[in-house]
């Protein structure tokens, strides 16, 4: 594998759809064991570009590298490479969280040890046996997270892994992610709604609209854009003039 | 790390299985509603159903004089009087009893019950002998004639007399049942295949949970080969259960080659899960997949000669109906248990089956949309 300085390289990427133009133009670099989060409203194009960098759409022009591969031809090692959850996927409604989880490791090749593992990493273990129709939206997203994690990726792509969820259940989600960061050196891509989410967790904040980025960095260089702004939301509304949970 | 336990296909066997047997409304509609339908055909199709002819009589002038006529004579002697009307019970232990109703009645009125099917011949009565007047393209007329003339003629002797010369068919094989069993095991492979495997991939796909199976390494092939197989079992469990429910309760048996039906109904499966896949391979809208899957399973079931033989369609279609997937495995189920057929008799029908279902496996996954 190469020694690249970035995890991921994203360059000049363009998609549409039909008519309508969901990422114009973006490029982006996340270094090994960076937080990044894409904040914006929906329809701002933040799952297209993600779910180009999860290899599930190709671009229409542009370049992406993850770890110095593109996903043509190296499928194979991507896969091994990345974790990811996609908003709202339901998994077998009759299976048991064990189950699921026992089923994703085996595309990995992994074995009942590391499912233990996991379990005990997202805090599940008393529900393994649980249908996964009877988990609660917070359990259902922490085993997403798990099933994410199974191959210990060195690039997570969540696409709005909390929404939905009460404050107590986002939490243990984020404090999850940030001991992985400690321990593994993970990097992270996250699409949200949430400022606080990206507050809390992330290292650089990019904000997305209709396609493209308007503003990137840390939340403080992000704040001293303007002057007076007090939170990412009034930033957001004076440069788009619309809400960033719209 | 080799244990079969870890292995992807195996996982995913298992995982399909779990997830059809722990839903108990798949165990009603997979095995005891089957059954049911057996029973419920069986018992009504082999039955000794009497013939019930209901004609109406009208005097003509002659008639009316008081002298008798030969229908009058015979039916004061053996009828039943009732009002207007006289009831005739013509008795046969091998034919079944049949009855035949007279009304006498008016000839305006006579026509108006011919018009509302409550009688189905009008006699005009005379001392010259009776004349029949009936629709000549209805059955249940002509047998309703054909009766009636014979009772007019001759009392009720000569039906009764007919058993002589009558052999009931009660030899296995020819029963109304033994044409049913394997029809049912045929439509039995097709409906669970088309609705299992179609529905269960439709509704993944609308789950997004394919988009993110195919986000691992899990070999595309496999999935679908899993859900296959997982069908597969389920299948065969409902097949020989509707089979051992027919052996006992009506005793039908397989004289023909064990060997040859189990190669057709794999063969069978082969063919209506590559016809699934095919069908459920784009479309992430249940409703779009009902419509579709109803498309296909619609009418076979109706022309396939699942309850009744298709050979009462007309001629230039049976040509057609003879090379549907469903036709040729009830055919050649019945050419199994009911003619003692061996594997020289169906292997072409199990060749042709299982070539549609890999064609259609492979145009299928071809034109897959995993997302």
């Amino acid at each position: 594998m190469i020694d690249a300085p970035f995890i991921v390289e994203v360059r000049n990427v363009k998609k549409s759809f039909k008519d309508v133009h969901a990422v114009k133009g973006v490029s982006l670099s996340i270094k090994p064991g960076e937080f990044v989060a894409l904040l914006g409203p929906n329809g701002a194009g933040k799952t297209t570009l993600v779910e180009m960098v999860e290899g599930i759409q190709n671009p229409d022009e542009g370049e992406i590298f993850i770890s110095g591969l593109q996903w043509k031809n190296n499928q194979h090692e991507l896969h091994q490479l990345i974790g990811l959850s996609l908003q709202e996927t339901r998994f077998m409604d009759k299976l048991t969280a064990y189950e699921t989880m026992r089923l994703f490791a085996s595309f990995y090749k992994l074995d009942a040890h590391r499912v233990d593992e996991v379990f005990a990493l997202i805090g599940l273990e008393d529900k393994k046996k649980a249908f996964v129709d009877n988990l609660s939206g917070g359990q259902r997203q922490r085993l997403a997270l798990g099933v994410a994690l199974l191959n210990k990726p060195q690039i997570l792509l969540l696409d709005e892994p909390t929404t939905g969820l009460d404050p107590n259940a986002r939490r243990e989600i984020w404090n999850i992610l940030l001991g992985l960061k400690k321990s593994q050196n993970t990097s992270l891509i996250l699409t949200s709604h949430y400022m606080e989410e990206a507050e809390y967790l992330c290292d650089r904040i990019i904000i997305m609209d209709q396609g493209t980025i308007l503003a990137q960095g840390t939340l403080a260089e992000i704040l001293a854009l303007g002057s007076g702004y007090r939170s990412l939301d009034e930033l957001f509304i004076s440069l788009t003039g619309r809400h960033l949970y719209e | 790390m080799n244990k079969i336990t870890n292995h992807q296909l195996y996982r995913l066997i298992v995982a399909h299985f779990a997830e059809i047997i722990r839903e108990p409304a798949v165990i009603f509609w997979g095995v005891v509603f089957p059954i049911l339908m057996a029973w419920g055909l069986g018992i009504a199709f082999t039955q000794k159903t009497g013939v019930h002819a209901k004609l109406a009589v009208v005097r003509t002038e002659q008639t009316l004089d008081g002298s008798k006529s030969k229908l009058s004579a015979a039916l004061s002697e053996n009828g039943i009087k009732q009002d207007s009307s006289y009831l005739v019970t013509l008795k046969n232990v091998k034919l079944g009893d049949a009855q035949l109703s007279y009304f006498e009645t008016s000839s305006l009125n006579a026509y108006r019950l011919l018009k509302k099917g409550k009688v189905s011949v009008i006699v005009a009565d005379s001392n010259k002998g009776s004349t029949y007047s009936f629709d000549p393209s209805s059955q249940e007329a002509k047998a309703a004639y054909q009766l009636a003339s014979d009772f007019e003629q001759n009392g009720t002797q000569s039906y009764a007399k007919m058993q002589e010369s009558i052999q009931p068919l009660t030899l296995k094989g020819t029963r109304y049942v033994d044409f049913l069993i394997p029809g049912l095991l045929g439509m039995g492979i097709m409906m669970a295949c088309c609705w299992g495997i179609s529905y269960t991939i439709i509704d993944r796909r609308s789950k997004k949970l394919l988009r993110r199976m195919v986000a691992t390494p899990m070999r595309k092939t496999n999935l679908l080969i899993a859900l296959i197989t997982a069908r597969f079992f389920m299948n065969l469990a409902e097949a020989v259960l509707l089979f051992i429910f027919a052996w006992i309760y009506f005793d039908v048996t397989i004289q023909g080659s064990v060997t040859a039906l189990i190669i057709l109904f794999m063969a069978g499966n082969i063919a209506f899960s590559g016809i699934a896949i095919l069908i459920s391979s784009r479309t992430a809208s249940s409703e779009v997949g009902n419509g579709m899957i109803n498309a296909i399973v619609t009418p076979m079931m109706v022309v396939s000669g699942v309850f009744f033989s298709y050979h009462n369609f007309p001629d230039w279609t049976i040509s057609v109906i003879q090379y549907l997937p469903l036709t040729m495995i009830a055919d050649s189920f019945r050419v199994i248990f009911n003619e003692g057929g061996t594997l020289i008799d169906v292997w072409r029908e199990a060749v042709i089956l299982a070539s549609v279902g890999v064609t259609t496996f492979v145009i299928g996954i071809k034109t897959f949309k995993w997302y």
